[in-house]
């Protein structure tokens, strides 16, 4: 499967960037991509929809091409099993235990095996996200291309069985690409930093009309009269939904609050249903808490319960980056979310956001702000400051563009 | 016969460059402030440049704008040897070797008034990081002060960066692109001396532009 066959709205160009980080930005950007016309680059994941990683596929590749480095998007397949063992793989490698059968680590191995055989590596850069297509690169040869693992995971305390299987084949690679200093490995091979971005004109992120905001709030029954505590994110049991509803109860006892837990699958993700079905269960049926598992091309919506709500919580456990949190801080929004993953670097504990370690932690945070609403929009203030700075889909073309240049180079 | 700084033009023309950095995570995180001392005298002095002047841009958000600073007050919960990795004057330093003593010093001096926080474990480990540069060659050259400030109003952040603080890794600490080029090509150099004596340790990259600006701007008038 390749980018011809994802679905293309009509996106933005680069020029349309302009009126949000400045002219020179957009001209710097096209004087790099200058020096690497006549090459070409892959990217390759594991999901068309879904996640992360294809948000900002599905925006990056477009303008990519526009800079004169085109750009070919490819999507791994797999059977059930396979993503079964690679989600165990990405647990594991966020530290969760891990209790593989014997022949799992040989099915990951010929799943990326014929999906090798029926791709093709011509590409000058190949940029493989994440361990499900880790394999890939035995397809590398004597060519002269450059091979780049972005691992968008949080590797500071993987399961040893699983990580001593994955890392030979990520020794093989060029360089590799990390969310956090602190979630890298001491690896051989160079360790570059690499923020994950959101798109600031993507539906997800754009400006909203408030009459919009307020008909989404409504068609989900949603009351915006009162307080609504927001956590959007997949039905994941690292995302804590759980945990969020405990927070939530113990804020209810102060104040007359809402609680939106919004979300959705990936293909990639087989536990979603069940992690579901335990939300609402631990929900019990509470009018105030409204469990919304929306579908991939909600984008609007999601935008609208954002903006919308609040205050937004991103209780992960384990989190890779938690561009959520980059989402709701783009719309000013005041952010309570776990000091875990990537987070602290948007979140500044009470500079850009509040963090916390528990249910209890996190109830008492937004108590705190829901009593404090200046202080609230001072964070909401700063915090589009410092995405703007750091973490806008643009920066991420810079940080590719001067990849490959660094790569041409020779590190 | 007296001719305007404005009308003045060089004798070489300052280029631009579009300039962009990846930053490369260092293998060995620091543990402890005692591992910090060690990594500070033997780590490259890239890393020492990129941890005390890379970082300033995200100023606004951190106590401190070195990082190792940044380090001590919020993973070792070192407050006042925070403060002293903090102030020391950048200005007086004029090469990479000389600030590494200095940080080392600060470091191990603080560790013998207080040895128990050498060995202590810091919630968060810290990484040596260093940058890796990308230019090319942007815009129109300036043969005036005035040619200067419009380039300089039309760089980005990163090209801003480069021209005004990571030259000093070039220049030895001593200047910036934009007064060596005045001092040399235009032969001002008490302009040179005012632009460089900008505080931009305490600047945003967009407040360090304005006050740039604003000394360029009056010679453009004069």
């Amino acid at each position: 499967m390749s980018t011809t066959e994802v679905a293309k709205p009509v996106l933005p160009v680069l020029q349309d960037y302009a009126a949000i980080v400045g002219e020179p930005e957009i001209t710097e950007l096209r004087e790099l991509a200058r020096r690497l016309a006549g090459r070409h680059a892959k990217m390759v994941n594991s999901t068309a929809v879904g996640g992360g990683v294809a948000e900002i596929l599905n925006r990056l590749v477009p303008l990519m091409e526009e800079v004169n480095v085109p750009t070919r998007w490819e999507v791994i397949t797999g059977g059930e099993k396979f993503f079964h063992i690679t989600k165990a793989f990405h647990n594991a490698l966020h530290g969760a235990p891990y209790e593989g059968a014997a022949d799992w680590f040989d099915t990951f191995l010929a799943t990326n095996e014929e999906n090798r055989r029926r791709m093709q590596f011509d590409e000058d850069f190949v940029v493989i996200h994440d361990p499900q297509p880790l394999a890939l690169i035995a397809q590398r040869d004597s060519r002269p291309s450059h091979w780049v693992w972005r691992c968008h995971i949080d590797l500071s305390n993987p399961n040893e069985q699983v990580w001593d299987f994955l890392k030979p084949w990520v020794d093989r690679y060029d360089a590799s690409l990390f969310s956090s200093p602190q979630f890298t490995r001491g690896l051989r091979i160079p360790q570059y930093l690499f923020f994950p971005t959101i798109d600031p004109l993507a539906d997800k992120n754009r400006e909203l009309e408030a009459v919009f905001v307020r008909g989404v709030l409504e068609q989900f029954h949603v009351d915006p009269a009162r307080p609504i505590l927001t956590q959007i994110s997949r039905f994941d049991r690292l995302k804590d939904p759980v945990g969020v509803i405990r927070a939530y109860r113990l804020v209810k006892r102060y104040e007359d609050c809402q609680l939106v837990l919004a979300g959705g699958s990936a293909t990639d993700d087989p536990e979603g249903a069940a992690v579901l079905r335990e939300v609402e269960e631990a929900a019990g049926g509470d009018p105030d808490i409204h469990i919304l598992n929306l579908p991939p091309w909600s984008h609007l919506e999601i935008n609208a319960l954002q903006r919308g709500s609040t205050i937004v919580i991103q209780k992960s456990l384990r989190e890779g980056f938690g561009l959520t949190v980059s989402e709701a801080l783009w719309k000013k929004k005041p952010v309570v979310a776990s000091a875990v993953g990537g987070i602290p670097s948007q979140v500044i504990h009470k500079l850009t956001g509040m963090l916390v370690h528990s249910p209890e932690g996190t109830a008492y945070q937004i108590r705190f702000l829901l009593a404090n609403p200046s202080f609230a929009k001072a964070l909401g203030e700063n915090g589009h400051q410092h995405v703007k700075e750091h973490f806008l889909l643009t920066q991420n073309l810079r940080r590719y563009l001067t990849l490959f240049l660094v790569l041409l180079e020779g590190d | 016969m007296t001719v305007s700084l404005e009308a003045k033009r060089a004798e070489q023309p300052f280029q631009f460059m579009a300039a962009s950095y990846l930053i490369r995570i260092g293998a060995q995180p620091v543990q402890t402030l005692g591992e910090l001392a060690n990594s500070l005298q033997i780590g490259p002095r890239e890393s020492i440049f990129y941890h005390t002047f890379q970082s300033l841009e995200a100023h606004h958000y951190t106590s401190f704008s070195s990082d190792f600073a940044q380090w001590a007050l919020t993973a070792c919960n070192e407050a006042a040897l925070a403060e002293k990795l903090a102030i020391v004057d950048l200005r007086e330093i004029v090469s990479l070797e000389d600030l590494r003593g200095i940080l080392v010093q600060i470091v191990r001096d603080y560790l013998k008034e207080h040895p128990q926080a050498a060995e202590r474990r810091a919630f968060e480990a810290f990484y040596f990081c260093e940058a890796r540069e990308v230019t090319v060659p942007s815009g129109s050259p300036a043969w005036t002060l005035a040619e200067l400030a419009e380039g300089i109003r039309h760089l980005g952040h990163q090209s801003l960066h480069y021209h005004f603080i990571n030259s000093r890794l070039r220049l030895q600490l001593k200047t910036n692109d934009f007064s060596y080029w005045i001092e040399h090509s235009l032969n001002h150099p008490w302009l040179a001396a005012r632009l460089n004596r900008i505080d931009f340790y305490n600047d945003t990259l967009d407040d360090l532009r304005q006050d740039i600006l604003a000394i360029l701007e009056p010679q453009e008038g004069r």
